[in-house]
């Protein structure tokens, strides 16, 4: 019996293509409350668009979820049918996907594309109710109802983005998935729709996953932080735990590439290249960006609570000379 | 000594449409100059729409200003001859924002690397322009064997965007005017690419023109920085100074609004929209004419 809003178990994803299984995912598993904001970071590749598909179950072959399970309440998503899954997308659980800009229908106004997903649920409004509803719903994005009559290309980025935030949350899920809803806004944009999600998020109550590589986003926004490295996993914990004692070095070399505005330093990138997931030999994949080795199986390990790392004893200690520095 | 690059008051406008003429001022009366020594990085930031990209193009030829004057070496580029042209465009180059849409997808990357040495006329000999361009791999770090003969496809972001940034190195320019170059790129190799950026500088005495909406990078890779609101420049100065102490409404805005990789420095509460009060203020700071 779990009270989790999304509880995902040993995810394992994997893209069938002609040279063999590429582990885009690879035994994933994380806890989220109601009202729980998660930040997944990682780099491209390193499979978190591909949770996001997963989770939605809007991933398409090649992808197979090959094991694993997504609890969303009492409920697991891989269960359901086809028809019953439909259902649960933007009632149950939703998504905001990347490109705000190439996500909206382009030859239909705001409001069309708003009652679509509405009136694909089977929501019945008198006229009058559908308005105020539409209404209320924009004002919760902070956008003016007049947005509903315009088009697409009539509406900045941010707008665009706003517009599908709201579309998102306008069945009331209990899982919001953003995946990198911010990647292609300037600063100040970012920042209003990220308030913004956050709003919306705190008002429903609902659980939330952000997805993106932006640690200093992640700072802001999170409540929890989950670093993923080649498909895995391998470092989860709250935002204070991560940013004031990141434990995997890969965590703590992602910290510390980042630029901040306290005194110029010299800028520290991470050496190397992460591995290729196509057969993907087993145990640590850290160590082979580091040129070293360890096939064994990584045990996870708790740091302090609710905070755990994937703790290899080859790579552990890699780059902690220059931190303690 | 006459500066590298000077704009005094230059403006451009866009306009569309055949009879109910659209304008669309993109940038007003903008003055600054880029020394050759000793080797500057300037930073141009601004949100998007501010007029940076164009601020770019115009710096690097490849748009005509609408009004002013933009001189290299002290002369205007409207007055150049063929020869002093090409010169121009030799010792001015760019990297753009997408390292995906600057390859031919039919060529090996190698083509982007040879063509220009061939164009500039520097050699035409095989073994020479190997020479120099394995040279300017390894100084931005990329091993040869692992990039050329390759497709694009087949490299990553990074690794695309560090060979533009060997194809700018390699025809030893006196300026690099770099639109953007890590928004594309995955958080953990920006710092790899700025960092070779800041090199190019120190061991190379090139000059760079930063344009980015990421005040974090500006303020570690710049000397200066000049922020842009709607085409007109609202603050200029150092950037220890612009960014650690903020005049205009609009830099104060941008600062707060930096996502700080710290959980304990949460966002401010400025009001956002009082664009009409960011527009009206007068832009503070040093002014370079």
């Amino acid at each position: 019996m779990t009270n989790f809003a999304l509880s995902v178990e040993n995810l394992k994803v994997y893209y069938h293509t002609s040279g063999g299984p590429v582990k885009a995912v690879e035994g994933v598993s994380f806890n989220l409350s109601k009202g729980e904001k998660l930040g997944l970071v990682g780099e491209s590749g390193s499979g978190k668009s591909t949770i996001a598909l997963a989770l939605m179950r809007s991933h398409k072959p090649p992808a197979i979820i090959e094991e694993g399970s997504i609890n969303l309440g009492q409920t697991n998503l891989l269960d359901l049918s086809e028809e019953n899954m439909r259902k649960t997308r933007l009632s149950g659980i939703s998504m905001i996907p990347q490109g705000a800009m190439n996500s909206l229908n382009p030859v239909a106004r705001i409001r069309k594309q708003v009652v679509d997903a509405l009136s694909d649920h089977s929501f019945k409004f008198k006229k009058a109710e559908r308005e105020t509803f539409l209404r209320e719903l924009m004002e919760s994005v902070e956008l003016d109802p007049k947005v509903l009559n315009l088009f697409p290309h009539e509406l900045s980025g941010g707008m665009k983005q706003r517009v599908c935030i709201a579309i998102s949350i306008s069945l009331k899920p209990q899982v919001i998935i953003a995946d990198e809803p911010t990647s292609a806004l300037d600063v100040i944009v970012q920042r209003q729709v990220i308030e913004t999600l956050s709003k919306v998020q705190e008002e429903l109550g609902a659980a939330c996953v952000l997805i993106g590589h932006d640690m200093g986003l992640m700072a802001q926004f999170a409540d929890k932080i989950g670093i993923m490295y080649a498909g895995k996993l391998v470092e989860i914990g709250s935002v204070n735990d991560i940013f004031k004692n990141p434990t995997h070095p890969y965590t703590r070399l992602l910290i510390e590439s980042l630029p901040d505005t306290k005194g110029k330093r010299p800028l520290i990138g991470i050496p190397g290249l992460p591995p290729s997931l196509l057969n993907l030999a087993p145990g640590c994949s850290f160590c082979l960006r580091i040129e070293k080795e360890n096939r064994k199986e990584i045990p996870w390990v708790e740091i302090s609570k609710d905070h755990f790392i994937q703790k290899c004893d080859i790579c552990s200690d890699y780059g902690k000379v220059k931190t303690k520095k | 000594m006459a500066s590298l690059l000077q704009a005094t008051n230059i403006s451009k406008e866009y306009v569309s449409g055949t009879f109910l003429k659209k304008r669309n001022l993109a940038l007003k009366e903008i003055s600054f100059s880029v020394e050759e020594t000793p080797p500057s990085i300037t930073c141009i930031a601004g949100e998007s729409g501010s007029g940076k990209t164009t601020m770019a193009r115009l710096l690097a030829g490849l748009l005509d200003k609408s009004g002013g004057e933009l001189l290299y070496k002290g002369k205007s580029l409207n007055k150049m001859n063929s020869e002093e042209k090409l010169t121009f465009k030799k010792e001015v180059q760019t990297i753009f924002q997408d390292p995906f849409e600057v390859y031919n997808p039919f060529y090996k990357v190698d083509h982007v690397l040879t063509t220009p040495l061939k164009k500039f006329g520097i050699t035409s000999n095989k073994s020479d322009s190997d020479k120099m361009i394995l040279s300017a791999l390894e100084e931005v770090g990329l091993r040869p064997d692992e990039t050329l003969g390759r497709f694009p496809h087949q490299l990553s972001g990074g690794q695309r965007q560090r060979i533009m940034v060997a194809r700018a190195f390699l025809l030893r320019p006196k300026i690099i005017i770099a639109d953007e170059p890590v928004s594309m790129v995955d958080a953990s190799l920006r710092a790899t690419i700025l960092e070779e950026l800041k090199l190019l500088r120190e061991k190379h005495g090139i000059s760079i023109v930063y344009i980015t909406h990421d005040l974090t990078t500006a303020y570690q890779v710049a000397d200066n920085i000049l922020i842009l609101y709607k085409g007109y420049l609202k603050e200029a100065g150092s950037v220890e100074v612009v960014i650690n102490n903020p005049q205009h409404p609009y830099t104060k805005l941008l600062v707060d609004s930096i996502p700080q990789p710290d959980p304990d420095i949460k966002w401010g509460k400025l009001d956002i929209s009082a664009t009409q009060e960011l527009l009206e203020t007068p832009g503070v700071g040093w002014r370079n004419s």
